[in-house]
């Protein structure tokens, strides 16, 4: 494993008003890896990547990024410097058309027409169902072409370390599937990731490594087939 | 009886082209943050001011007046955005409406203070030849007002409907954290949207003020009127905003012309109840579902 974490987090807690939901929270992600969270409803998820994006602020700790800290950047700035989060419930701008919603997923990048262009047309390769709904509203698309959506989306955004907060949430078995194997795909093609899950099996099965979450602290980290094998893990998370 | 009723289309359409643009002001920023921004009308006000003392005051030719009149309320359309209203982040939608009535009351004041309570005129754009069509005439600040505003209109369009930036604002009212996450920086467009609505308001004080004069308070009822026209289109429509200020326009000045003009603001008022009782989401409203 190469010795310069791509993501640094280091005790980072976060507090909703009066509500602590982070509880110095610490951990790396290494280049190229796929780095899997698991935690049940509530553990703090969510929390956690809003934190990294910054759209919600660490009330302590520090969070680097390729050996900048960015725990203070404001959030398009983070965005810029390659860290783009696929959200929670799609979140896609339903007014707006599919072509719409992945040209302000690039955003940042618009200046650079060549790249977009070619990236645009990758996603659409990628996502053939988004070229045919092209100009339609993002609001009319079903769950799991709003998640292809989403993911699009961030793509344009040029990640070099993409978040996925529960891709597969509410979508049925056979697109949850599609989801991973893409989500595999981009790891591989060299996008750094880092995976929120409920569906902790789905997410371990394909990640290099895992983090468990528990009422906003990390209780295990370990290899993810490790995890997959560890009795507490399989009792909570998995099921059997 | 037809040379009057199109008399009364001309000045309806003129009065209401104003209101269009106020109504197309209040449209943006509640479009872009869910605010009601009931300072707008004080931006015609201040960009009616500046342009009449810039120009009788300075010596200045009218143009130069006129565009430096316009750019100082841009300026100070976004100094209000971002010296009071991001301040206030995290307050709620209704305080930062309370913000913007404060700033109205203020902005008032400050009129008040610098300029007086006289009624001021600005000479007319091109003179004041009538123009005449039939029996009906037209000044050519009439045209000056419509062409203005129609250019203005079609511009504003075009930015939300085929510029990435425009795209962007409407990004940040359909959902604040995702654009956050693709990022958009927010508190830009915000001030974009702000200073946007600001120079609509500015250009509909200097364009109708050669018509109708100004003063201190003159963003009262124009304020009040441009609100009416945006919910009267449907609130957060922008093309509904510019229909329902040009509606109300023609309602008003029919009602002044065949009824009596003692009661125009009351019909125009009596047109928005029942519209609203009838149609609450506004003529050209999306239905409030569609709005997530
Ligand atoms: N906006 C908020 N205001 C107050 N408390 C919040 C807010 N969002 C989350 N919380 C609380 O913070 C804790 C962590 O929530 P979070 O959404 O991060 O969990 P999660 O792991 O993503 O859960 P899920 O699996 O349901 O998405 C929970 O106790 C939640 O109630
Ligand atoms: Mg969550």
């Amino acid at each position: 494993m190469p010795s310069d974490p791509m993501l640094k987090v280091s005790s980072v807690s976060t507090h909703y008003g009066p509500v602590q939901a982070l509880h110095g929270i610490s951990m790396e992600v290494y280049p190229g890896e796929l780095v899997a969270i698991v935690g049940a409803n509530g553990a703090g998820k969510t929390t956690l990547l809003h934190t990294l994006s910054r759209v919600q602020n660490a009330s302590a700790g520090q969070v680097w990024f390729d050996g900048m800290e960015i725990t203070r950047l404001p959030p398009h700035k983070i965005v810029a410097a390659g860290v783009c989060q696929v959200p929670e419930g799609r979140q896609v701008f339903a007014p707006l058309s599919v072509d719409d919603n992945l040209r302000l997923g690039g955003f940042t990048q618009r200046k650079d027409h060549h790249w977009f262009e070619q990236e645009l047309e990758r996603v659409y390769d990628l996502f053939p169902i988004l070229k045919e709904k092209w100009q339609q509203a993002a609001g009319t698309l079903s769950g799991g072409q709003q998640q292809m959506l989403a993911i699009g989306r961030a793509l344009l955004g040029r990640p070099r370390l993409l978040l996925l907060d529960e891709p597969s949430m509410g979508l049925a078995p056979l697109l949850v599937e599609e989801i991973f194997r893409i989500i595999q795909q981009l790891n591989e093609q060299g996008v750094t990731i880092l995976l929120v899950e409920q569906n902790a099996r789905a997410a371990l099965g394909i990640a290099d490594r895992g983090y468990v979450l528990e009422t906003g602290s990390v209780v295990l980290s370990a290899k993810a087939d490790e995890l997959l094998e560890d009795e507490a893990v399989r009792r909570a998370y998995l099921g059997y | 009886m037809w040379d009057q009723i199109l008399q009364f289309l001309f000045t309806g359409v003129t009065v209401g082209a104003t209101y269009a643009l106020v109504a197309l002001g209040f449209a943006i920023i509640y479009n872009a943050s869910d605010v009601v921004n009931f300072a707008q009308g004080e931006f015609v006000m201040m960009g009616a001011m500046c342009a009449v003392f810039l120009y009788s005051g300075s010596g200045l030719p009218l143009p130069v007046a006129l565009l430096l009149a316009v750019a100082l309320t841009i300026v100070l359309g976004m100094s209000f955005q971002r010296f009071a209203i991001a301040r206030a982040r995290g307050a709620s939608v209704v305080s930062t409406i309370i913000i913007t009535i404060g700033a109205s009351i203020f902005l008032r004041g400050v009129a008040l203070l610098l300029w007086g309570k006289d009624i001021l005129a600005m000479p007319h754009f091109s003179g004041e030849t009538p123009i005449q069509l039939g029996r009906a005439t037209l000044l050519p600040q009439n045209l000056w007002v419509m062409g203005g505003t129609g250019v203005m209109v079609l511009a504003v369009h075009y930015f939300f409907h085929h510029t990435t930036l425009g795209k962007a604002v409407i990004a940040c009212s359909c959902n604040r954290t995702a654009a956050h996450l693709v990022g958009i920086n927010v508190g830009l467009m915000m001030l974009i949207a702000y200073g946007l609505s600001a120079f609509l308001g500015a250009m509909a004080g200097v364009l109708v003020t050669p018509i109708t004069f100004t003063s201190y308070d003159a963003g009262v009822m124009l304020g009040l009127k441009g609100f009416s026209a945006a919910i009267l289109g449907g609130m957060g429509n922008p093309m509904g905003a510019v229909a329902g200020g040009l509606l109300l326009g023609l309602i008003e000045s029919m009602a002044a012309g065949l009824i009596s003009s003692g009661y125009k603001d009351a019909i125009g008022f009596v047109v928005l109840l029942l519209v609203l009782f009838l149609r609450p989401s506004g003529l050209f409203g999306k239905a409030s579902a569609e709005r997530v």
